[in-house]
């Protein structure tokens, strides 16, 4: 008796032990919603739903690599970037002080490309097939009603892109090309408008007006851009307030029909400021990229030292300098342009033949936006564009409140039922309290073993699975009292109680653990985060209530003899 | 000190007046589905968790009124807006559309506050943003954990216990996740990711009380004698003798969820009042629902009462006649 009373305190002890060691060597993680932070859910981009599930798979697991490059550069302490599904990753990034930032570096799929400009002499011929293309594709009721609508859309109150578009008017007084762009060339008033009444018609002629929007839809909308050191037109403007009309046209399968095969329409980055109106450029370009960034040796983030704007070094591997070096050799003069996701970044002159190196100039921007450019870069692209599906952000105030809050309401929880049990129970409840708050500390162990997180629903069920351990304990005292009032002898009736108790005990624990199983299974997020902390904790009771409690009360009887009272 | 011990309360005789209550509690929640889908064409509530949108949650510096943000949200075309714990704390809700950025809509409400209170004069302090795709895997998985959890409870009860059990252990579980859901629609509140949880933690704390009490009626079963008690006798007698057991451990989990509905914070007071509702109703029910349960299924397709089958068999004869 005496003996297995010694092996069940060891037990107890050790198991204790191990708990408070690895509270203590791990801590409690707390989740987003406790201590604030990001949670993202990102899903592989997969529009037409091409992409075989091994391409999924690949594309995922080197996408799961370059994040992880990247949060690790970008600095978080202990992220958590897994996958999730198929085609899903999961990033949570605890204590941070720039949310967009971050997000623009997990979320930019960083795809570099250059490509050769081409004058827009190439496309003025075939841009008359793609305004016809239009009209008999859209019909010539829709073209017109696009057109009208834009007149009517000139906007005086900032819209929500408007708010959200990074270029402010004043920024945008600093050349947009750097210094390699003749000034003259973009920001001159000789060029522009190129001829084109469109965007003086506002008030003008409507009829006029209508009349040029099914004749001419797309090439109306365009203005003359930058040119070469060979004074060629390379690109064109577009109203900011039209781009998305442009954008329209441009999706259409006719409009890359029309066009000539090897050519493209690609917009650049950043808006421009001219007469007190906004354009975006729209690039003429060779379609393939006769470089891309996977050729990319080396990226830095530094300033230029004519004009003291940031811009991102780059320095090529030996075969991609090679080819940089063939492709500007044979085109001096004429502009390259460096595209980021499917935007011209910017476009240079081409000087003389250059090597290995260059720089992708961000005039405008912030030193912070070149130095994330850079660490993107580094990193490497993402093998496919990533869309966000889900974003969850605490900021770190509402996070402390929680948690103050939290430990009030836990504290008088916990407050209510000691008081409860010891009144009721009197001895017996201050062995279940003790067995409870071993309980306790096997969860929190439990959890930081597990390196699993603390979270707001996970508290809850904490607090449930406290409520189990209490009605376990709960189940055997009626039973002792059951046996006392059958006028049991203490020690038999404490026998007894335990052994009456054990299979609801047992089969409520079991169907409660089921639930909790099932929840971890289908649950996502906070509901998993609730179903970890229910399933530890129903094991934790088990263990407590059938151990713990019994442990103690053996204790308590190895100090009476055999016809003592027990209070119960 | 021995609440409600030795009790003798006539639970069973009671059924009839609880299965009204039940009926009049499920009715209205229906009642209340029905008219949320007119008015909002869902029968329930559902937050940007399930529809897919934008939750932005705006902490000003100051008191603000809800018609000032409002106003600043674009007048009578701003998102629903609703006030959070304090004076100064407000939720907006914006639902989105297929194919939208999720990211640009929630920047643009922040934007747009900022444009028109100026930029230190608030804080952005939670930002959610569900794809509507996301939405609907969340509706499916709380769907099939239900199913799933439902169809291995019944299995392991029919091992444990008998399947009779199992049957009449889901039917008052059900008869909680309906009544709960049904109040939820009827008092319109806010279906999200933490409420889910809460609806799978009613069905583990039904469950629990329920097998609580069918673990004493089949102790008494097996007891002898047991068989050839009136069920009905047994089964408010085993109700009785667990009953003090019901009252503390209802009563401490109460305690305990009270103590956090009144101190723990706006973010968990729905998710909180949820579960207060769901303790009350899994008690009623494993009491009022799951044992009478028990004994219908039992009287109707009666395997272990001899007298009833002796009952039927001579209403047999003499409708026969």
């Amino acid at each position: 008796m005496l003996k297995s009373l010694r092996g069940r305190i060891i037990v107890i002890l050790a198991v204790v032990g191990i708990s408070a060691y690895h509270i203590a060597t791990r801590g409690l993680k707390l989740g987003l919603d406790l201590q604030g932070g990001m949670h993202l859910v990102l899903e592989i981009e997969d529009p037409d739903g091409s992409m075989t599930d091994d391409l999924k798979a690949d594309a995922l697991d080197r996408g799961l690599k370059i994040l992880r490059t990247r949060i690790d550069a970008f600095g978080v302490e202990e992220p958590l970037i897994q996958k999730s599904g198929g085609d899903r990753i999961i990033v949570e990034l605890a204590g941070l002080d720039d949310e967009a930032r971050a997000k623009e570096i997990i979320n930019r799929q960083a795809f570099l490309e250059w490509k050769l400009v081409l004058p827009t002499t190439d496309v003025d011929q075939a841009l008359a097939r793609v305004d016809r293309a239009i009209v008999a594709a859209l019909g010539e009721d829709s073209v017109r009603a696009l057109g009208a609508e834009a007149e009517v859309a000139e906007p005086d109150e900032p819209s929500i892109e408007d708010l959200l578009f990074r270029e402010s008017p004043d920024d945008t007084a600093a050349p947009v090309e750097g210094d390699e762009l003749d000034p003259g060339a973009a920001t001159g008033g000789e060029e522009l408008p190129s001829g084109d009444e469109a965007e003086d018609g506002v008030a003008g002629d409507a009829d006029a007006e209508a009349e040029e929007a099914i004749l001419r839809p797309f090439t109306r909308l365009l203005n003359r851009g930058s040119t070469d050191d060979r004074q060629q037109t390379v690109s064109y403007l577009v109203d900011y307030s039209r781009v998305e009309d442009a954008d329209i046209f441009m999706s259409l399968p006719e409009f890359g029909r029309a066009l000539p095969r090897d050519v493209s329409l690609q917009w650049g980055m950043d808006s421009l400021s001219m007469g007190g109106r906004f354009y975006r450029e729209l690039w003429v370009l060779e379609d393939d990229a006769f470089l891309t960034g996977d050729q990319l040796e080396d990226a830095t983030a530094t300033r230029d030292p004519q004009f003291n704007q940031p811009q991102v070094l780059f320095e090529l591997n030996r075969r991609g300098g090679r080819e940089f070096q063939r492709v500007t050799g044979s085109h001096v003069d004429e502009r390259i342009a460096i595209l980021l996701d499917g935007e011209v970044v910017s476009a240079p002159v081409v000087r003389e033949e250059i090597r290995g190196r260059g720089s992708i100039d961000l005039a405008g921007a912030q030193m912070a936006e070149a130095n994330d450019l850079a660490l993107v870069l580094r990193a490497g692209a993402l093998p496919a564009p990533l869309s966000i599906m889900e974003e969850r952000t605490v900021g770190p105030s509402l996070g402390q409140d929680s948690i103050d809050q939290g430990r009030i309401a836990g504290i008088v929880g916990l407050a209510f039922v000691i008081v409860i049990m010891a009144l009721y129970y009197r001895m017996a409840g201050v062995l279940a309290i003790v067995a409870l708050s071993i309980y306790l500390l096997l969860v929190l162990g439990g959890l930081a073993t597990l390196n699993a997180t603390l979270t707001l629903p996970g508290i809850a069920g904490l607090i449930l699975s406290i409520g189990m351990a209490v009605d376990a304990n709960v189940l055997i005292f009626e039973r002792v009292r059951e046996e006392l009032a059958a006028k049991r002898a203490p020690r038999t009736a404490v026998e007894e109680g335990f052994g009456n108790a054990l299979s609801a005990i047992v089969d409520a624990n079991i169907t409660t653990l089921i639930t909790g199983m099932i929840l971890f299974q289908f649950g996502t997020g906070p509901v998993r985060g609730f179903a970890v902390t229910l399933c530890i904790g129903i094991v934790a009771s088990f263990f407590s209530a059938l151990y713990v409690t019994r442990t103690l009360f053996l204790i308590y009887l190895s100090g009476k003899r055999g016809a003592d009272p027990v209070s119960v | 000190m021995w609440l409600f011990h030795d009790s003798k309360y006539g639970f069973i005789e009671l059924r009839r007046i609880a299965y009204v209550c039940s009926g009049v509690v499920l009715a209205l929640g229906v009642g209340g589905m029905a008219i949320n889908l007119l008015r909002t064409g869902k029968m329930l509530n559902e937050g940007v968790d399930f529809t897919g949108g934008v939750l932005v949650q705006v902490r000003f510096a100051e008191a603000t009124s809800d018609s000032e943000l409002r106003a600043a949200l674009g007048g009578v075309d701003a998102p629903p807006i609703t006030r959070f714990g304090g004076e100064n704390e407000f939720v907006v809700r914006a639902p989105i559309d297929e194919d939208v950025d999720i990211d640009e809509v929630a920047a643009g409400i922040g934007a747009q506050v900022g444009a028109a209170f100026g930029d230190d004069s608030f804080e952005i302090v939670r930002r959610e943003a569900v794809g509507p795709k996301i939405g609907e895997e969340l509706r499916g998985q709380a769907a099939m954990a239900v199913l799933f959890s439902f169809a291995l409870t019944l299995l392991y009860i029919a091992i444990r216990f008998e399947l009779r059990f199992g049957v009449a252990a889901i039917i008052a579980t059900a008869h909680d996740i309906l009544i709960t859901i049904g109040l939820l629609a009827l008092f319109q509140v806010e279906i999200a990711l933490p409420t889910v949880a809460a609806l799978l933690t009613i069905l583990g704390y039904s469950l629990n009380d329920t097998i609580v009490v069918f673990d004493r009626i089949r102790e008494n079963l097996n007891a002898r004698g047991g068989r050839r008690e009136d069920p009905y006798r047994l089964v408010n007698r085993s109700i009785n003798e667990t009953l003090p057991r019901t009252v503390l451990t209802s009563g401490t989990t109460l305690a305990v969820l009270l103590s956090l509905l009144v101190l723990g914070g706006a973010v968990l007071r729905p998710f909180t009042m949820v579960l207060i509702l769901g303790v009350l109703i899994g008690t009623y029910s494993s009491i009022f629902i799951a044992s009478p349960a028990l004994l219908e299924i039992q009287r109707r397709y009666g395997i272990a009462d001899p007298r009833a089958k002796e009952r039927k068999r001579a209403e047999r004869r003499a409708a026969a006649v």
